[in-house]
């Protein structure tokens, strides 16, 4: 009788390295390890070599020294002498900024596309497919150059335009103007009763959704919750002499004054993501909700349900599952694709930190380092906030 | 009792009558379609509506009143108010070919034509002798950079020369060709058990989806000169092509690790039971089925590749929308931005659309029904 024998460690052969698997992953490891380290190690000191060369040395001091140029639109305070870091901090608030109110239209956009490119209704759903197949077989750069031809050229100069919706928007060739808040007085009583009653709304959904499953019974959570919200923090309002008011944006000279402004490269741009990535998500929602068998509608109709009640109850906690991974990385594109702002002159991160800073500096090694590291940890961040969220809903295993 | 005797009881069928003829047909589908309640009405009139505003109007200003004759915009529109399209028709050449030496232009035509040779034993599966003609689709890239950037007895002619959609094509082909097979290695990498070939993978894959493409391709504009060692110098659109492909290959690594962890674990445990190796397993069992799986996400990869080629204009290169500019520069086509933008528009739409269509007729013929 034979017995396998496991081969005595003395008797190890070099030839084992790559032939025996217990080694082979080992050996291709090192390899793999050393080949990467050593073409990384050449390429820094390629580069400190080529910086000595020219001259150049590498630190990030450049960045309190007085960057000398202007930003139009910006979200705190920022002049021509503040320091560079203070120019990449406004360029990283206008990324964020379009990057949100992005995110949001066109979520809401796409859900609205997704679902109307699913009605039965063959019109729609084809006009639908137009608009999307149209949207994302177009680059996106050459939307967002063509939105700003339209912004600059089709609206009119701020001495002609004529305030619309009742004096709230005034859109011009310089930009589009929205009212702005002005706070006096007591307003932080009304902030406060409005937060509370935020919070109070909350409180009453957990209550009235548990209330329902213990008892079956529905209470219009909805009108209660408006109300919940309007009418305490209304009363605050005007008890309080009403401390919050609107800034309607005025004409003065050859220009609009007062209220918000978003410059016409905002706007663009803006309308450009919105439009573009909009189509994207009517396309994962589409794929969604098709993904629920048709059996789960039936049954919650042969349940008795109403079709609202089928949507919510039934069909989208299903669809969201599959929904939210893809919707995460298109939030990231949005956010990624932001970048293209520098193509309309609006002052992104790329704009200020990879554009203007670094052609006056000619650190190109330090705000290349910068700017990437930058856009590394927003994206991981979002990717992290999100994952967690897909976490909390996705199918737990049992 | 007489059965007869009821004359209200029928002694036979009936015969079937037809569907009401409002129910059936044209009227039928339109009725139960596009006016089945109120809300479905009110839809199908507003877009009917949005599409007789519209699409009338756009034939009238692309075909009807176009104007293909004049030498400048004022001329287009003293003739009429449609679109001028006789800037494209003076200059559909810089649109196709940048500012390439007009007399040479053969080359990049023959380049294109051996592109569409290379093409057809890629795509057609059942092509006769493929195995041959595969040899040359592999031989192809060498081929088209000696046509276009000439050398070996055809006169050079320097990148900066080099635009339109030539370039478009350059880039977006050889970051699709190239980023295809580094994605396949970068997702066996990330889905295999070795630790520290894993992480280098996930570092990499990571770090490129992290930051936006644009500053790859200011890496690749302003540092990349930095990292190599002096006097190499790297031809711009080269340095273009190795970003755009280093950036698509991550996706296409996330998009094809993927399909491996679709496939199921059954899969992977039959090959290993048939005594395969991981290569032979992942050549002949693995790869084949996940490649299949992640078609869809791989067009999709190709198809922004071949989007965001346009994004060299930001570094410079004069790309057909990064030909823009300088045509609106000069003084007789000045404001004529709309044409523009709806010719290049159209130039993408095709490829990108042809793209996805060919996706969605692969998925349909290698759909096997085990799914």
């Amino acid at each position: 009788m034979s017995t396998l024998t496991v081969p005595a460690d003395n008797s190890f052969q070099f030839s084992q390295l790559w032939r025996d698997g217990r080694y082979r992953s080992y050996t291709i490891q090192i390899i793999a390890l050393v080949a990467t380290l050593s073409v990384v190690m050449m390429l820094i000191s390629n580069a400190v070599g080529n910086l000595e060369a020219l001259g150049k040395d590498f630190n990030f001091g450049f960045l309190f020294q007085s960057a000398g140029y202007d930003i139009g639109q910006r979200l705190v305070e920022y002049s021509p002498v503040s320091p560079h870091w203070k120019a990449a901090l406004v360029g990283l608030l206008n990324t964020l900024l379009v990057a949100f109110l992005a995110c949001v239209s066109a979520t809401v956009l796409g859900v609205f596309i997704g679902i109307l490119r699913l009605s039965s209704n063959w019109v729609v759903s084809r006009l639908m497919a137009v608009y999307i197949e149209g949207v994302r077989n177009v680059p996106l750069l050459l939307q967002i150059l063509a939105w700003y031809a339209v912004v600059i050229h089709v609206f009119p100069k701020p001495k002609q335009a004529e305030p619309a919706l009742g004096g709230v928007l005034v859109a011009t060739n310089r930009g589009f103007y929205i009212p702005a808040f002005t706070y006096e007085g007591a307003y932080p009583a009304v902030v406060a009763v409005l937060l509370s009653s935020i919070a109070g709304v909350f409180i009453f959904r957990s209550w009235a959704k548990k209330r329902q499953e213990a008892t079956g019974q529905i209470l219009p959570v909805g009108l209660y919750s408006l109300t919940l919200l309007v009418v305490p923090a209304g009363f605050v309002y005007f008890i309080a002499g009403m401390p919050i008011g609107l800034e309607l944006p005025t004409l003065k000279g050859f220009n609009y004054v007062g209220g918000i402004k978003a410059s016409a490269s905002l706007v663009a741009l803006w309308l450009a993501l919105t439009i573009y990535s909009g189509a994207f998500i009517a396309e994962i929602v589409r794929a969604g909700i098709m993904a629920i068998s048709k059996g789960q509608s039936e049954a919650a109709s042969a349940l008795g349900l109403r079709p609202n009640r089928i949507l919510n109850l039934v069909i989208l906690p299903q669809a969201l599952r599959i929904i939210i991974p893809p919707m995460i990385s298109n939030y990231l594109n949005i956010t990624k694709n932001s970048s293209l702002a520098i193509a309309v002159g609006y002052m992104d991160l790329t704009g200020t930190l990879g554009g203007i800073t670094l052609n006056q500096t000619g650190r190109e090694m330090e705000c290349m380092l910068l700017l990437m590291g930058t856009y590394l940890v927003i994206s991981l961040s979002i990717s992290g906030v999100m994952n967690a969220y897909n976490e909390s809903v996705k199918l737990k295993g049992r | 009792m007489n059965e007869n005797s009821f004359a209200f009881v029928a002694t036979s069928d009936k015969p079937q009558l037809p569907a009401p003829q409002g129910m059936t047909g044209t009227v039928g589908w339109v009725r139960q379609n596009l006016f089945s309640s109120p809300l479905n009405t009110a839809l199908t009139l507003l877009s009917i509506f949005a599409v007789y505003s519209v699409v009338p109007g756009l034939i009238d200003w692309a075909f009807i009143k176009s104007v293909w004759n004049a030498n400048s915009l004022d001329e287009c529109r003293q003739v009429s108010d449609g679109a001028c399209w006789a800037v494209i028709r003076e200059r559909y050449h810089q649109f196709l070919f940048g500012f390439y030496p007009p007399e040479l232009y053969w080359r990049p035509v023959l380049a294109f034509v051996l592109l569409c040779a290379a093409l057809v034993p890629a795509l057609w599966d059942g092509m006769p002798k493929r195995g041959v003609a595969l040899l040359f689709s592999l031989a192809f890239p060498f081929i088209a950079f000696w046509l276009i950037w000439g050398g070996l007895g055809l006169d050079p002619v320097s990148s900066s020369e080099l635009g339109g959609l030539l370039l478009t094509l350059i880039i977006g082909v050889s970051g699709i060709s190239f980023s295809l097979p580094i994605g396949i290695v970068l997702a066996l990498s990330r889905s295999s058990d070795m630790p520290v070939v894993k992480s280098l993978a996930i570092i990499f894959i990571e770090f490129i989806r992290g930051v936006p493409l644009i500053t790859l391709l200011f890496v690749a504009h302003v540092l990349l000169n930095y990292f190599l060692p002096k006097g190499v110098n790297f031809d711009i659109v080269m340095r273009v092509v190795i970003m755009v492909t280093l950036f698509a290959s991550a996706y296409m690594a996330e998009v094809i690790r993927g399909g491996l962890a679709a496939l199921p674990r059954g899969q992977y445990e039959a090959a290993d039971a048939l005594g395969l190796g991981y290569w032979q397993s992942m050549r002949l069992i693995i790869l084949p089925q996940a490649l299949k799986i992640s078609i869809p996400g791989i067009v999709n990869t190709f198809i922004a590749l071949f989007k965001d080629t346009t994004l060299v204009l930001i570094i410079g290169l004069m790309d057909p929308l990064g030909l823009v500019a300088p045509t609106l520069a000069d003084q007789r086509w000045n404001g004529i931005y709309v044409e523009l933008y709806a010719f290049i528009a159209f130039m993408f739409f095709i490829f990108c659309f042809a793209m996805s269509r060919y996706s969605m007729y692969l998925e349909r013929k290698l759909h096997t029904g085990h799914h």
